[in-house]
């Protein structure tokens, strides 16, 4: 593989020498550092950069159904982004989301990582088995969710379940009152994605040195609770300040289970939920849809930023 | 806290609820319409139904085993190509010395800072004026950029030993003689541990696929299954069986690679 890659990949290298200056040895090191980076710097311009400032020139364009429109129109697609309440509603779901998702799954990971740590026999199964669910989609999860595990009727094994205790069968997705289908969104991300924060925190717990234990336990802490709140927890703070920043944006960017769970539901509605029907829905809106991700996208770097502040989040890069 | 024997029963009770789901998949591919749906809820069906894979691969109405075809080709290529495109950028940023280095490296951590999902909007505007849409290439070039995954191999390749790639240098190789004959040689756990990681969300992504896949010729696995849950007929058998077959390659990855994987994932989630 390597001996076919490089024949290629050094094909332009002559022109390219000879245009700037004449080759020097083996050091040419500027030759070099665009030799390698520059493949990935282009696609990087062309698929990364072009469409955010595509989207930020086209957010102020009347573009429906086109991608080079000529009516400048200002801020009126933020305003309508803004004004008519779906997008907006989409950030309150969003909020309610990720106020749940986020501690729920962090104090789950961390705590299917503790019981794992601390197994002698078959640590390696149960660490396999917590993971599993990563090798999962979310279609395929929110597949067996919505009609096998919540489905409203007689034969979802949860109405099932509930039924030998005389409970009523729940429509769980079909209606907002009560808001079930909180349970069911949760839930299936939850399963999917604890036992990949599991292994983060499992590594971070490897890393703590056993002497500081030793050292509590001559101080006279108990084991348990309390070396847990005055050792382990202290030691865990840059993992979880990390963890929590991913479970953050990935939360942010939820779309999948939303999608496939509520499709035809007016509620339940995250951001990314609403820009895919206002840019690729109907109206093909790709105005709206572009102001839109600009808001969110702006939304999401200054949450980061702020959270970077409060936690201090990337002050420790220089340590690794 | 907890003796040893109630610590292993509440790992023992949690690992069976994470395997409930997996177990419902499997049981439910191999029913009839009519186990999965009758009243009386069964834990174990009565009469296994093999005939299922037929018949799904059988059904005219969802392209399942060409949608199968395209989530391989998809993730293989999404998979190499990556490795190649983002590794040589990491390995350029990390160790060739280069006057501008660093403001190409910030350039692009701040790709880091706008989640791929939220540029869905413009890629596709740019990917359809391209004339991409439904296209092989519109599935897997645009994610082959990866600014995190460029991130990942720069921080890899500043922590690999210097020493190895300055004998090499000095026995007469290149940046890229000693680049493929002395440093991917010596990291292919870490290389191993990325492309598992890049097939895995490959093979399970959806939202981009669900945007460019708009013609049944070009739908990936995923749009696929997705396609059951809008479809006004509901063949229940039908449906689970196409979702254990869509999760049976990832799962077999995952008991393979499993250490690698784990190693990976630790390693990318102590750099944050």
């Amino acid at each position: 593989m390597s001996t076919t890659t490089t024949r290629d990949a050094t094909r332009p290298a002559p022109a390219k020498v000879s245009k700037t200056k004449p080759r020097r040895g083996m050091g040419g090191s500027t030759f070099n550092f665009w030799l390698f980076t520059g493949p990935f710097l282009i696609g990087l311009v062309i698929f990364v950069y072009i469409p955010i400032g595509w989207s930020a020139w086209l957010s102020f364009f009347e573009a429906r159904y086109t991608v080079t429109p000529d009516k400048f129109i200002g801020f009126d697609n933020y305003k309508l982004m803004l004004t008519n309440g779906d997008f907006t509603k989409s950030l309150v779901t969003f909020t309610v989301f990720a106020a749940i998702i986020v501690p729920v799954t962090w104090a789950l990971s961390l705590g299917l990582a503790l019981m794992v740590h601390r197994l002698r026999f078959m640590k390696a199964f149960f660490r396999s088995v917590f993971f599993l669910p990563t090798a999962c989609s979310f279609v395929a999860a929110s597949l067996i969710w919505k009609m096998s595990i919540f489905s409203g009727v007689r034969f979802g094994m949860m109405n099932t379940v509930l039924g030998w205790f005389g409970v009523e069968n729940i429509a769980w997705l079909a209606n907002p009152n009560p808001p079930w289908y909180w349970l069911v969104i949760v839930t299936v991300r939850l399963w999917l994605q604890a036992g990949f924060y599991m292994i983060l925190f499992l590594a971070a717990l490897q890393n703590i040195p056993p002497e500081l234990y030793e050292a509590a336990a001559i101080d006279g802490a108990k084991p348990g609770w309390q070396t847990f709140r005055y050792i382990t927890l202290p030691q865990l703070r840059a993992t979880s300040t990390a963890v929590i920043l991913l479970l953050l944006v990935a939360a942010y960017q939820a779309f999948d289970e939303f999608f496939n769970l509520l499709s035809k539901t007016t509620w339940g509605r995250p951001p990314l939920v609403e820009l895919y029907y206002t840019a690729l829905g109907d109206d093909q809106d790709y105005g709206a849809g572009s102001a839109g991700a600009v808001i969110l996208t702006l939304l999401i770097c200054m949450v980061t930023m702020l959270q970077g502040r409060f936690l201090g989040f990337g002050r420790g890069d220089g340590s690794k | 806290m907890l003796g040893s024997a109630g610590l292993y029963i509440a790992t023992g009770i949690c690992a069976l609820l994470f395997l409930v789901p997996f177990y419902l998949i499997v049981r439910n591919a191999l029913s009839t319409d009519a186990e999965i749906t009758g009243e009386n809820w069964k834990w174990f069906p009565t009469d296994i139904q093999w005939g299922n894979v037929t018949e799904l691969f059988d059904d005219p109405t969802v392209p399942f085993a060409r949608s199968l075809w395209n989530s391989a080709i998809v993730g293989v290529l999404h998979t190499v190509g990556t490795l190649l495109v983002c590794s040589l950028a990491g390995y350029g940023l990390a160790r060739i010395p280069y006057k501008h280095a660093n403001k190409i490296f910030y350039a692009v951590l701040v790709t880091l800072m706008v989640p791929a999902a939220v540029t869905f909007v413009p890629s596709f505007v740019l990917v359809s004026s391209l004339g991409w849409v439904s296209s092989m290439q519109g599935l897997i070039v645009p994610g082959l950029f990866s600014g995190f995954t460029c991130f990942l191999f720069r921080q890899y390749f500043l922590g690999f030993p210097k020493e190895l790639e300055e004998a090499a240098r000095v026995d007469g190789l290149g940046y890229w003689g000693a680049y493929w004959r002395i440093v991917v040689p010596n990291s292919l756990n870490f290389f191993a541990a990325i492309a598992t990681i890049t097939f895995i969300s490959g093979w399970n992504a959806f939202l981009w696929p669900l945007v460019i896949g708009q013609d049944q010729e070009a739908w990936t696995v995923q749009v696929a299954l997705s396609s059951y849950m809008t479809n006004q007929t509901v063949n229940f058998h039908l449906i689970f069986m196409a979702t254990a077959i869509s999760i049976l390659p990832l799962v077999l990855v995952f008991l393979f690679l499993q250490r690698w994987l784990v190693q990976g994932v630790a390693q990318t989630g102590i750099k944050g």
